[in-house]
């Protein structure tokens, strides 16, 4: 079983996981995105991004509407290729691999949790968790299934369909899938979008504490402040440009930081 | 509105196209129908017309008894001078030419011996005409001069082209006797059809017909020309009183129409055959349109609720989703119309390709044709769309605005399971009445037994989403087992809407319960029948004509009786006769050998009776002695096709096998049979040899019937089998039909999955990001596809041994037994699970090319 916070050895030099470089389990430099071709119709999404995720951390993503937050997001987890930069997941730069590679990047290195939970609903509760690693054809350990289903806090729900759960609880399924093959790195984008402010407030109470007590790394793309300010850090997008970039933050501060960043 | 709707129906061309489709190739098949025997029909009436035209009146034998091999009774060739000395007449001519019979047989053979034509048992028939008369004759010389004199002969362009003989040449004929050489000294056509099918003709002169086909002094008929102001009518007045009883005398016409009828019958059979097979390819493409189009409501859920929101009453959904219903069923219809006339070529081709080869002529595009087309496939269509139209108007508004809402159940759904029930037990009782009641009638029967079909296979179909989710765990097992993940979701994906893969795999249940009905029947009707022929016959070899069911010359027989190593043969004459006033098989057989080779069933008598046939013995069945109350002792007249009468007595009565009577209903002595029927011929020469059954006697005998080009010589394993060979020819045939209607429901599995594809568009972007390969989307697809094809593979294929059952049990008192034919049923299970991978290839494609994030974002 892979560790959560160390990377096997072949992909990370030694020394730079002493030195703290590789805490940077994914890295993005100098991204570029643009959607169409060039002239009127063209869109930058992304202008030049660089960055580094922090090993452990839980980074937010911020920014108004069309800054390109999302782009980013599906850019740092392969879904979709930059024009230009690099991208690396855990040393490997993905901006070259093939679909089968980064698939399979993705089942070894990447958990997701979605919006609107993306359950499939024939499935029930324990079979949506441990979808993943079937699909990747390994055994899951029961150990730690039924440790991670109790942390979601699912334990007296595993048999039931996701038509039978509330929304809160079938994003906890989303978390506990997307935790279930210790990741490199989660990517949650915006995880409490579809849910109300209550049930928000569990949701990412649960999503601190996987990255406080597993140490997983994980992404989290919002325009929440209360989202946010669970964050170890957050970042601020801007016309496809990263043009803030605090840390641990309480939601009034991150308020003022994003009228700031979006006064034209 | 109506806008709205048109302009929705050309923004899902593709959709629109695959459901299309189903209805395309059921129109197709109705159109080609049409075309085909309309065709045919136009042939066989210039064929007709053709032979009659300028002949104001006819002069024919009687017809005493259809379908004699013999023929009708010739007429006297004096009666010929007498007709000329008519002061009405202006002229007249005798032909020996047969169109009702095959009363002329004459096989080409070519210098090693090899038949020329009359493959599969197409006609092969001589003409014998006057060259000095020609006005009568339908025949045209495209090239050379007419036969003269014993030794000439004109041979048909046809076989000309395929065979390469030419003006010059030499070649053999087989009339009655043994192969005789011809020089070969025109080519003739008929009329001006294009080709009358597979049918050769070889042309002699008159007296040379009259020789070889032993009708000396006589014609077949005498053709008569009216002169100026006589009328057709008042000519036949006139020469009534020349004709002998035997004989008629009606106008050129009529003898057209009466020639013409039995034809007639035949193509409006083959109409009505290839008709039941279009209406089952439509009814398979109506439950494949009400799928997709239940398919596509549900998904336009949102859509209709918009309207609605916007002012749109139910009536107008409703109307809306009928409207696409029509315009669909009429573009579809349009389409199949002219695809018929390509599917009418092809069903011609697989005919052929049967040994079916009938005349052609320009092919025939009725108005009939036309109306036919577009009225069943756009009323089907529209039918199958009323039901989820009605679902469509139950869409709420507010579902425009609630997210993944889906229509309210239907008023009804609860009684599915009774209306189910009740189909069922209406289905029992239509199949149970039209199988096991008694005196009916054929109609009846073959419309109760439809009714009672299709009333099963809808009411299966009703509770086939109750049946989805056991059978998928069954079927599915494999995949699920050895398919990994995505053999488990395929599993799943399968049962998740059960109404929606059980009428995707009831389309294709239909197909295979219908294959799976002839595969059974068929094989059962076989088995009993080759079970049958073994246990009548024994005999070391037995000489039949080539197709096994028509007579041979009586000269083979005698050869095969004078052939070297030869011990005991006997031959079995035949004809048709009227016996007691009916029409009836009559076989003559040798009283002394017959035993030998023959085992009768007795019920009345043992073989000794036999030595009691003498000149008016007979031995009869017991079903004929049955319908006529005759015991031995008892007398019947046989009056046959020449007209001689022969007044028989019963001696000993048996009862052969309903499947397999090789002998006729009635047996008589071989000498009374020579000299009561013209022109005697063998229907079997059974053969016992010196010594074992090796290729030594069998080369020997070889060599002797191969100078009978009709005759053929069998083991008695291969005569076995050969009784059954036109069978399997038929239960061939019928499987080709049944694949256009299992290639309709294939094309609703497609439409299912890329709809399926669609609606799962976002799950599949969650299920590629979560770590999902292209390959494994590719098989969860497929496997999804496969299941449902098992699915309807394990209903249809039981359906279909269900319904052969109770048809052997309807025939049970014909000796037909039922068998599972194990063979034929797994390959129907492959032919399902490759229909299923046929129809995932390109929904398998869409899912596995999917842009994960477009996905992912697809509302």
């Amino acid at each position: 079983m892979r560790s959560v916070l160390i990377q096997d050895e072949t992909t990370l030099p030694e020394e730079g996981r002493q030195a703290g470089v590789a805490e940077a389990l994914v890295t993005a430099t100098d991204v570029t995105r643009r959607y169409g071709v060039e002239g009127d119709v063209c869109v930058r999404a992304l202008r030049g991004v660089s960055l580094d995720v922090g090993a452990g951390k839980l980074t937010a993503v911020m920014g108004p509407s069309g800054s390109g937050k999302s782009t980013l997001m599906h850019i740092l987890a392969g879904l979709d290729r930059p024009n230009e930069g690099e991208v690396t997941i855990a040393g490997t730069d993905i901006t070259e691999l093939g679909d089968t590679e980064l698939t399979k990047l993705r089942r070894e290195h990447i958990g997701f949790i979605f919006q609107f939970f993306n359950l499939l609903p024939m499935l029930t509760a324990e079979e949506n968790v441990v979808l993943p690693l079937k699909l990747a054809g390994e055994k899951p350990d029961r150990e730690w299934i039924r440790e991670l289903t109790s942390k979601v806090g699912l334990s007296d729900r595993l048999k039931h369909r996701p038509s039978e759960l509330s929304g809160g609880q079938q994003q906890r399924v989303a978390i506990a899938r997307a935790l279930v093959g210790r990741p490199t790195v989660m990517f949650a984008d915006e995880p409490t979008g579809n849910l109300d402010s209550q049930t928000s407030a569990e949701i990412l109470e649960l999503l601190r504490d996987s990255v406080s007590t597993l140490g997983q790394t994980t992404v989290m793309v919002t325009h929440d402040a209360h989202a946010a300010a669970i964050a170890d850090r957050v970042l601020f997008l801007a016309d496809g440009l990263i043009v803030k970039d605090l840390g641990s933050s309480t939601s009034h501060e991150i308020l003022e930081a994003m009228e700031e960043v979006s006064r034209p | 509105m109506m806008g709205v709707t048109l302009r929705g129906l050309a923004g899902r061309k593709l959709r629109g196209l695959l459901t299309a489709l189903a209805i395309v190739l059921g129109v197709a098949m109705v159109s080609g129908t049409y075309v085909l025997t309309d065709t045919f029909q136009k042939a066989f009436d210039s064929i007709f017309e053709e032979s009659y035209v300028g002949t104001d009146a006819v002069v024919s034998g009687k017809k005493l008894v259809e379908f004699s091999s013999s023929g009708r009774a010739p007429v006297p060739d004096t009666l010929l001078r007498e007709i000329r000395a008519l002061p009405e007449v202006e002229a007249a001519s005798g032909a020996i030419f047969d169109l009702q019979s095959n009363s002329n047989p004459a096989q080409l053979v070519d210098a090693d011996g090899k038949k020329i034509g009359g493959a599969g048992g197409s006609p092969t028939f001589g003409v014998g005409i006057d060259s000095r008369e020609l006005r009568f004759t339908p025949l045209a010389l495209s090239g050379g001069t007419w036969a003269r004199g014993p030794s000439e002969v004109v041979i048909d362009a046809n076989t000309a082209n395929d065979s390469g003989f030419g003006i010059g040449d030499s070649i053999g004929v087989a009339a009655l006797g043994p192969v005789e050489q011809y020089e070969i000294t025109g080519i003739a056509k008929f009329g001006s059809v294009d080709s009358i099918g597979s049918a050769t003709f070889v042309v002699f002169d008159l007296a040379t017909a009259q020789n070889v086909f032993q009708k000396e002094r006589h014609f077949d008929s005498i053709s008569v020309a009216a002169k100026d102001g006589v009328s057709p009518e008042e000519l036949v007045q006139k020469l009534q009183p020349l004709v002998p009883a035997t004989a008629e005398v009606q106008t050129g016409t009529a003898q057209a129409s009466a020639d013409a009828e039995s034809t007639n019958e035949g193509i409006a059979f083959i109409t009505y055959v290839l008709l039941g097979f279009g209406g089952i390819a439509l009814f398979v493409g109506a439950f494949v349109i009400f799928n997709t189009l239940s398919i596509t409501v549900a998904q336009r859920t949102r859509e209709f609720a918009t309207l609605r929101t916007l002012g749109g009453s139910r009536r107008q959904v409703l109307v809306s989703v009928v409207v696409e219903g029509f315009v669909l069923g009429l573009v579809a219809s349009v389409v199949g119309m002219f695809l018929g006339l390509g599917v009418g070529k092809g069903m011609n081709a697989l005919f052929v390709a049967f040994g079916i080869d009938l005349p052609q002529a320009g092919t025939v595009f009725a108005t009939r044709t036309i109306v036919v087309s577009l009225l069943v496939g756009t009323t089907v269509t529209v039918l199958a769309s009323i039901l989820p139209a009605l679902r469509a108007t139950r869409v709420p508004p507010i579902s425009a605005v609630r997210e993944g809402s889906i229509p309210p159940p239907s008023r009804f759904a609860g009684r599915v399971p009774y209306v189910a029930a009740g189909t069922l037990v209406a289905a029992g009782a239509a199949l149970g009445l039209g199988l096991f009641a008694n005196g009916l009638g054929t109609r009846n029967v073959l419309v109760l037994l439809a009714l009672g079909t299709i009333a099963l296979f809808v009411g299966v179909g009703l509770l086939a989403s109750r049946l989805v989710k056991p059978l998928a765990a069954i079927v599915g097992w494999p995949a699920g087992r050895f398919g990994g993940m995505a053999g488990e979701l395929a599993r799943e994906n399968a049962i998740r809407n059960p109404g929606r893969t059980a009428s995707t795999a009831a389309a294709l249940m239909i197909g295979l319960a219908l294959v799976t009905v002839v595969a059974v029947l068929g094989g059962a009707l076989r088995n009993s029948t080759e079970g049958a022929v073994r246990d009548q016959v024994a005999a070391d070899y037995v000489v039949t004509s080539q197709n096994g069911f028509d007579p041979f010359p009586a000269s083979a027989g005698n050869a095969v009786a004078a052939a070297q190593g030869v011990e005991r043969t006997s031959s079995v004459r035949f004809d048709q006769a009227l016996a007691a006033a009916t029409e009836a098989d009559v076989t003559g057989v040798d009283p002394e050998t017959i035993a030998t080779f023959f085992d009768f069933a007795w019920t009345d008598g043992s073989d000794a009776t036999l030595g009691e046939l003498g000149a008016d013995g007979a031995v009869v069945t017991k079903s004929f002695a049955d319908d006529r109350d005759l015991a031995p002792g008892d007398s019947f007249p046989i009056e046959t096709a020449s007209g001689k009468t022969l007044e028989v007595t019963v001696r000993g009565i048996y009862d052969p096998s309903d499947l397999a009577a090789l002998l006729g209903v009635v047996t008589i002595g071989q000498e009374a049979f020579d000299a009561a029927f013209p022109r005697p011929r063998n229907l079997f020469t059974f053969v016992n040899v010196n010594g074992d059954t090796d290729e030594e006697a069998a080369s020997g005998l070889e060599q002797t019937v191969a100078g009978f080009p009709d005759a053929k010589l069998h083991t008695e394993a291969a005569f076995v089998t050969s009784r059954t060979a036109e069978f399997r020819t038929i239960l061939n045939l019928l499987y080709v039909l049944l694949a256009f209607s299992v290639v309709v429901s294939l094309f609703g599995m497609v439409n299912t999955l890329v709809l399926s594809v669609f609606e799962r568009t976002r799950e599949l972007g969650m299920l590629r990001a979560v770590g999902m390969t292209r390959p494994q989307a590719r098989r969860m697809i497929r496997h999804e596809s496969v299941i449902t094809a098992l699915i309807g593979a394990a209903l249809g294929i039981p359906l279909g041994i269900f319904l052969a059952v109770l048809m052997t049990q309807a025939l049970s008192q014909y000796d037909v037994a039922f068998s599972l034919p194990v063979v034929p049923l797994a390959i129907f299970t492959c032919i399902a699970i490759a229909a299923g991978v046929l129809a995932a290839i390109v929904p398998a494609r869409r899912a596995s090319r999917l842009n994960v994030l477009e996905a992912l974002q697809y509302e």
